[in-house]
């Protein structure tokens, strides 16, 4: 659900330990390894990057493993032998980019015929991506048509900008405005529109925001601007509070009084549990998280496996690494298993981060319940700043309006992240709603299922999915012009 | 595939075909990032102002008929920031971009305006390096600045040094270029690797604190394009790929000639360093801005004369065939990713933001 880059540690910074140069492909940047202080990482040792923070170091005995593993694949498969022995990729020591080689078509060929060949006849098989980073990658690379029919891929609610609710976009806007105020911003949500318009459309009208890269350079924006109040929009889930958190603790150390944040950060399990309490979808697995995990590890999911009796299979964010949770999720449903697996381990470690988790633990704490956009309100899925650290709470220093504002009656967005609905499936769909008019979070984010089916997904249609649980309503012809009334009225 | 499935995407197809109109009630930055909003702005806004044959075809120049003279003319407007960046500045990148309009549909570059708008406090000695360093891409791309104006607004209305460039060139080749002449079979190329100015933008904008050896790609492409056409007279269209990048033409060919492109990822050269950039920020390198690469379309048998044409010249050394000219799909970009699926390049809206998912 967040992007996360692998890079190499070239060097420490001599002066600032939390500090680390790493080089992704030849480009390098300093980014704050705090979140590693447990077991920092050498140099020629290669890390998991988000928003400026190393969130794991990359286990390459666990990488080489997986890639043993997808290499031998394909070999009971003869006619696949001498296609994969032609891909075979050689790994000389350190030049293992642990992107590339995840994307291997004959690879992807042949686990797609193991998995066929798990499926059982005349039963159907729907999986849940929690993710949208998994949402993307599945429509960027066509993964669908790798699939037999009868497993049908359901898109999840992990998209941190697309679970935003309309007020806090409002809320934000209201904050941004106030003379004093720079609000700074991941560009994710620049677009993201409020009942009044986005960020780009207040930033239009004059207000300050700005789009940052790390939670850290709103620190720098604090210094330079000593007279000003600078606000970050904190969002996302757990992969990125730990960065929020580390500025936040930074900002006590150096004692800058003038930055605070805006927290939306949202935890991923209460929505996990809200989709499997909703009576409107019947799953077999989930593929889970990739990057969350690096934080959360894998021990909250147990409850999925025990209580709810369904497969959870923590995956990678390359196709193949897709592929091959599907095939993990298969393997357990054949043999009638349900358990917690790791397919991602070269990242993921099984206990998660301490380090993060106590980091968000010290600056934060869950709120009784916070608005989810399109799944309602949700008790303890969200996080707001700690009463330790109040003086860096922007909802107690200053009046955030807290509107409540409801979605535009069109939007389904809510049936697409509870996966009950497909997105062209949605009234407004690709008419209304565009990725350059977007009504609905899930078309604002490239993760949002809608934003990806528009991009991606429309020219991957030669495989039939399967129709989803409830009849969906095809909007007449003529729908176009009034979906444009509704747009308007949404604006 | 499923009917209710077709006839959303059908009902979508037909959305997209719809007159355009501004919606915002005011210009957002996305209405000068040259992908839908500045396409919107354009033809809803200006063409309906302008409207006339010679405006129409929205190619990087017009053709017009002087005094029994063909002749090309642009104009083009330069805000950038930082005005002085690895690999060039404000100064010769005003030169390069209007020459490099005028290339693309054929015309020999010769006479250039130039307008500075510049801002109180502005320093003398940076203004003397903008000079001379349009000065010495004038006679490196042979052409010169015959007229010019100069404004001063008060600090804070301008930020330092803003130049517009018009240019005018001859139409003395036998060729007519356009992104509507794309037919089906076509080959697409690229004169060399993408995103490179862009990129070094953003980077030396200092903001992202990432440190890289990219510089800007900026320079007249007036020598590469008359290598081409000499190779290749029949060459159907080029342009050059600036805001917007490589994706954004492709779109342009796309919608002008009712076709489809497809194009494949694994052949469109992007440098390691930029890929890398491109990587940790989230973006996608196809949308990032050269200021020095052409984008053509060629006949399916002119290809590889074409290719070798380009990789003759110096600033085409990396020239590629990245994809070809399609029957299906007319008006959509397809690019077949290496890992074999196929996905849809439309338009952004704006400009590609940094992102974390």
């Amino acid at each position: 659900m967040c992007l996360g880059i692998p890079g190499e540690v070239v060097e420490l910074h001599p002066e600032q330990p939390d500090l680390a140069k790493v080089n992704v492909s030849g480009v390098r940047r300093l980014i704050n390894i705090g979140l590693l202080a447990d077991d920092p990482p050498r140099p020629g040792e290669w890390v998991l990057i988000h928003v400026g923070f190393a969130l794991s170091k990359i286990d390459q005995a666990e990488a080489a493993a997986a890639m043993e593993f997808l290499e031998g694949i394909g070999q009971a498969y003869e006619d696949e032998i001498a296609a994969l022995r032609e891909s075979l990729i050689e790994l000389p020591e350190g030049t293992m980019r642990f992107v590339d080689e995840f994307r291997d078509a004959d690879k992807a060929h042949a686990l797609a015929a193991r998995i066929a060949a798990l499926c059982e006849p005349g039963r159907r098989y729907k999986f849940m991506e929690v993710c949208g980073g998994h949402t993307h990658t599945i429509y960027k690379h066509g993964l669908e048509d790798y699939l037999p029919e009868s497993i049908t891929l359901v898109h999840g609610p992990g998209c941190p900008v697309c679970v935003i609710p309309m007020g806090r976009v409002d809320d934000a806007i209201a904050l941004a405005s106030r003379p004093e105020v720079i609000m700074t911003s991941f560009g994710d949500m620049m677009r993201v529109p409020g009942s009044h318009g986005s960020f780009f459309d207040a930033k239009a009208n004059g207000t300050d925001i700005r789009m940052v890269y790390s939670p850290l350079d709103s620190l720098k924006i604090a210094r330079q601007n000593p007279d000003r109040r600078v606000v970050f929009m904190a969002i996302g889930f757990e992969t990125t509070a730990p960065s929020t958190a580390m500025t936040m603790r930074r900002a006590a150390v150096e004692g800058l009084g003038n930055f605070s944040v805006f927290c939306n950060h949202v935890t991923i399990i209460p929505a996990i549990k809200a989709i499997l309490d909703s009576p409107d979808l019947r799953l077999d697995g989930f593929i889970g998280p990739g990057h969350v995990s690096t934080v959360i590890g894998c021990r909250p999911y147990e409850f999925i496996a025990r209580d709810y009796g369904k497969p959870v299979v923590v995956a990678g964010f390359e196709p193949l690494d897709i592929l091959q949770s599907i095939y993990m999720l298969m393997l357990q449903l054949s043999a009638g298993r349900s358990e917690i697996e790791n397919q991602y381990s070269r990242v993921v470690p099984w206990d998660g981060n301490v380090v993060a988790l106590r980091a968000i633990g010290e600056t934060m704490e869950l709120r009784p319940y916070f608005e989810w956009r399109g799944l309602g309100f949700i008790s303890h899925s969200a996080l707001k700043v700690r009463p330790s650290y109040e003086s860096m709470d922007a909802e107690l220093l200053f009046e955030v309006p807290g509107v409540r504002v409801a979605d535009p009656k069109a939007c389904q967005c809510g049936e697409v992240l509870k996966g009950v609905l497909k997105p062209w499936e949605c009234k407004v769909f690709g008419t209304a709603c565009t990725p350059e008019t977007p009504i609905g979070t899930c078309m604002v984010s490239p993760e949002g299922a809608c934003a990806a089916y528009y991009n991606y997904g429309r020219m991957h249609r030669t495989r039939v999915p399967e129709a989803t649980v409830r009849p969906a309503t095809v909007p007449e012809a003529d729908a176009v012009s009034e979906a444009d009334a509704v747009s308007e009225a949404a604006r | 595939m499923i009917d209710r499935e077709q006839q959303v995407l059908d009902r979508i197809d037909r959305a997209r075909q719809r007159a355009p109109r501004v919606r915002e009630e005011r210009i957002t930055m996305s209405h000068g990032a040259g992908g839908k909003a500045t396409q919107t702005l354009v033809e809803a806004i200006f063409l309906g102002a302008f409207r006339n044959p010679l405006l129409e075809p929205l190619e990087d120049s017009a053709s017009l008929l002087l005094g029994g003279a063909r002749v090309a003319l642009t104009t083009d407007s330069y805000v950038v920031s930082p005005l002085f960046f690895p690999g060039g500045d404000i100064g010769d990148l005003a030169v390069n971009g209007t020459v490099n309009d005028l290339s693309v549909t054929g015309a020999t570059p010769l006479y250039l305006s130039a307008g500075f708008i510049l801002e109180e406090g502005f320093p003398v000695a940076d203004l003397t390096r903008i000079a001379e360093s349009m000065r010495d891409a004038a006679a490196a791309a042979g052409v010169s600045v015959v007229t010019g104006d100069t404004k001063v607004v008060q600090r804070g209305k301008a930020d330092g040094c803003y130049i517009n460039t018009a240019g005018v060139g001859l139409l003395t080749r036998d060729v007519s270029l356009g992104v509507a002449r794309a037919r089906p079979g076509d080959a697409i190329i690229v004169s060399g690797p993408v995103g490179e100015h862009g990129v070094t933008i953003m980077l030396a904008r200092g903001e992202l604190d990432i440190e890289a050896d990219v510089r800007s790609d900026t320079a007249p492409l007036n020598g590469l394009v008359a290598a081409l056409l000499d190779a290749v007279p029949d060459v159907r269209a080029m342009r050059d790929a600036t805001r917007g990048g490589v994706a954004t033409i492709l779109n342009e060919i796309a919608r002008a000639a009712q076709v489809g492109v497809l194009v494949s990822e694994e052949h469109i050269p992007v440098g390691d360093e930029v890929r890398g950039a491109c990587e940790l920020l989230g973006i996608d390198p196809m949308y990032v801005a050269c200021e020095g690469r052409l984008v053509a379309v060629v006949s399916a048998d002119s290809a590889s004369r074409a290719v070798e044409a380009l990789r003759a010249h110096p600033l085409g050394t990396q020239a590629a065939v990245i994809g070809r000219v399609t029957d299906e799909q007319p008006g959509i970009v397809q690019l077949k990713t290496a890992f074999g699926g196929t996905r849809i390049v439309d338009l952004l809206v704006g400009d590609p933001l940094p992102r974390i998912c």
